[in-house]
């Protein structure tokens, strides 16, 4: 278990700054996310903590200790690879035992740390097999028994289920949640995908382009947004932004609105508009919708409802839910 | 779900695949059975069959040349320069496919390019050179012409191999603990073994196989099996029998050699997939 600091962590590749000043506490025993469309230099970031990257300048701090100069080894940290990088040749004992030879433990201490960790990850039955006979799921779960039997500092994820299937993602969310319960251990996770940041971490850090958006936990960034890049990537379907004098009218230059915070059939105050497209998804319905006033807009409606394109509807947003921007696009108070 | 496929398509596709095998065996094949006849029947029956089989021109050809020091040269000249080969170009691929530089391209294209020269081209200086020296039929110049020969082929198929193993699993055993070292024994060296030893193969072959250059600059002493096939086809006539025998003797080796590591070859190529 450890803390990890940034300071004014840069890095350059040629003349392209990919990662411009970052400032970041990572909390011991916390869950962190890094979450940002591809290219905001999430992934990077991981790998200058790993310590696979080289800093152009600032720091790197675990538990206090400077490690800017160290390699990835002396960091004490595990990482868990989306591509799994799994060594092809050898068994998945060999694989989960390798970093404890590498670390020239005794042989006997070693099988008892494979076998506690092959229990965890229900592993046991395979652990004579090699990588390429499994399944996704437990090529990445072997991943992850080689990172715990280190009982590293903290785990580092890079994008760990983008290669699984929707089904089995959510499965393996749900596992390493437990196993970060169970463990307690400071893990930081990188990932584009905002359902699982929003569903897997207590802190969430939103990167664009080489910088911090803003840091908070899921529902600090779901309600109250700094910017509206953060209240356009948390969030789906997507908030509704409203310019123009319907955002005038409430002292914006833009106006934001969730799709779950509109309602249908308001008669007063409200707008009007005809519905395009209705998504069905059973526990609820997105019904996309052309307005006079507001242009293209998204509303989340419950399941039930009857909506067939070209209905007319009347539309009025939850006054306390709408958020407002200035020009910068940065959060009004 | 697998594909359906007819029985007729099946018969189809395994006609084409047996008339192209047999196609491109054909030349080895006529080789091979003409060895076999008496010298009257390989003249006057060119087709494949013969009146009555023979062993006899096996037994003229190594009565008249010293097969055995011919296949030992081979041996000394293909499998040397391979390995030479291979001690430059591994090092060379390996930086190349794990931490290119700006050139890296070019320079690849560059030694790729001397392949594209007619060897014509470089044998009146190369030829001056060993015959000032008194290289000529001397074992280690040859086989460093050789092994500079193909060189550039090793280092492109090794680099192409090396391109293969995912970084990722090298950064993982660096995360790991390994060193240097153990990355190199221990992840490295596994995962890319069977593209060294497809590489090691291809190249004993071609280096086998090579005729130009040995059959300018050695005669008897580092005389090597081409040169042995050669001394068959001209002063006293044409004997295409002992030709034959000559030439069966000369592929043997070398044909059972790619028949018996074909099975690891094969295996080394699909090998090591973790994604």
């Amino acid at each position: 278990m450890s803390r990890i600091e940034l300071k004014a962590v840069r890095k350059d590749f040629g003349n392209l700054g990919v990662i411009n000043g970052v400032d970041l506490d990572i909390l011991d025993g916390g869950f962190t996310v890094f979450v940002g469309p591809s290219g905001c230099g999430k992934s990077t970031l991981l790998r200058l903590i790993a310590g696979l990257e080289d800093l152009t300048s600032g720091q790197v701090l675990i538990d206090g200790r400077d490690v800017t100069e160290l390699g990835p080894a002396q960091r004490e940290l595990a990482m868990v690879f989306q591509s799994y990088a799994l060594y092809p040749h050898m068994s998945v004992r060999n694989n989960i035992g390798f970093p404890l030879k590498m670390a020239k433990q005794p042989e006997d201490m070693i099988e008892a740390k494979v076998r506690k960790a092959a229990e965890t990850l229900n592993l046991t039955a395979y652990l004579d097999r090699r990588p390429g006979q499994l399944s996704g799921g437990q090529r990445q779960r072997v991943a992850i028994g080689r990172a715990i039997v280190r009982e590293p500092k903290a785990f580092l994820f890079d994008e760990p289920l983008s290669n699984l299937d929707a089904a089995l993602r959510v499965q393996m969310r749900l596992e390493i949640m437990q196993l970060h319960k169970s463990l307690g251990a400071t893990m930081v996770y990188v990932t584009h995908d905002q359902v699982e940041a929003m569903t897997m971490a207590d802190r969430i850090v939103v990167l664009n382009q080489g910088r911090i958006e803003q840091v908070g936990s899921p529902l600090e960034l779901y309600d109250h947004p700094k910017t509206l890049f953060v209240a356009g990537f948390i969030g789906s379907p997507k908030m509704n932004f409203i310019s123009g004098s319907v955002a005038a009218r409430y002292g914006a230059a833009t106006i934001g609105i969730r799709p779950e915070h509109i309602q249908l059939g308001a008669s007063d105050g409200g707008f009007t508009g005809t519905i395009r497209i209705a998504e069905h998804l059973g526990s609820d319905t997105f019904i996309h919708a052309e307005s006079p006033e507001l242009g293209s807009i998204t509303v989340r409606a419950t399941g039930n409802i009857e909506a067939s394109p070209g209905t007319a509807l009347a539309l009025g947003f939850e006054a306390s839910r709408v958020h407002r921007f200035d020009a910068q696009g940065v959060a009004l108070k | 779900m697998a594909r359906q496929t007819s029985p007729q398509r099946k018969l189809i596709v395994t006609l084409i695949a047996w008339t192209i095998g047999i196609l491109m065996f054909w030349p080895i094949l006529w080789t091979i059975l003409t060895s076999f006849k008496t010298e009257q029947d390989a003249v006057l029956m060119p087709q494949l069959f013969s009146t009555g089989w023979t062993f006899e021109n096996f037994g003229i050809v190594q009565e008249r040349s010293d097969y055995l020091r011919f296949a030992m040269n081979s041996i000394i000249l293909a499998f040397g320069s391979t390995l030479l080969g291979l001690v430059f170009a591994i090092p060379a691929a390996w930086s190349m496919a794990f931490s290119p530089s700006k050139r890296t391209k070019d320079t690849l294209l560059w030694m790729l390019s001397t392949k594209m020269m007619p060897p014509v081209g470089a044998l009146l200086p190369i030829y001056l050179i060993f015959k000032d020296y008194h290289w000529i039929d001397q074992h280690i110049p040859v086989l460093v012409i050789m092994f500079m020969l193909n060189l550039p082929l090793v280092i492109w198929m090794l680099f192409t191999y090396f391109k293969e193993i995912p970084v990722d699993i090298l950064e993982a055993s660096r995360m790991d603990g390994a060193g240097v070292w153990q990355e190199l024994t221990r992840v490295l060296a596994p995962m890319a073994l069977p593209g060294i030893a497809s590489t090691f193969l291809l190249n004993v072959i071609l280096a086998w196989n090579e005729a130009f250059w040995t059959l300018k600059l050695t005669d008897v002493h580092a005389a090597p099996l081409t040169v042995f096939i050669a001394s068959y086809s001209s002063p006293e006539g044409l004997f295409w029998a002992k030709l034959s025998a000559a030439s069966t003797m000369a592929i043997a080796p070398i044909l059972i050699l790619g028949w018996f590591s074909q099975k690891q070859l094969v295996r080394g190529l699909t090998f090591g997939a973790v994604k």
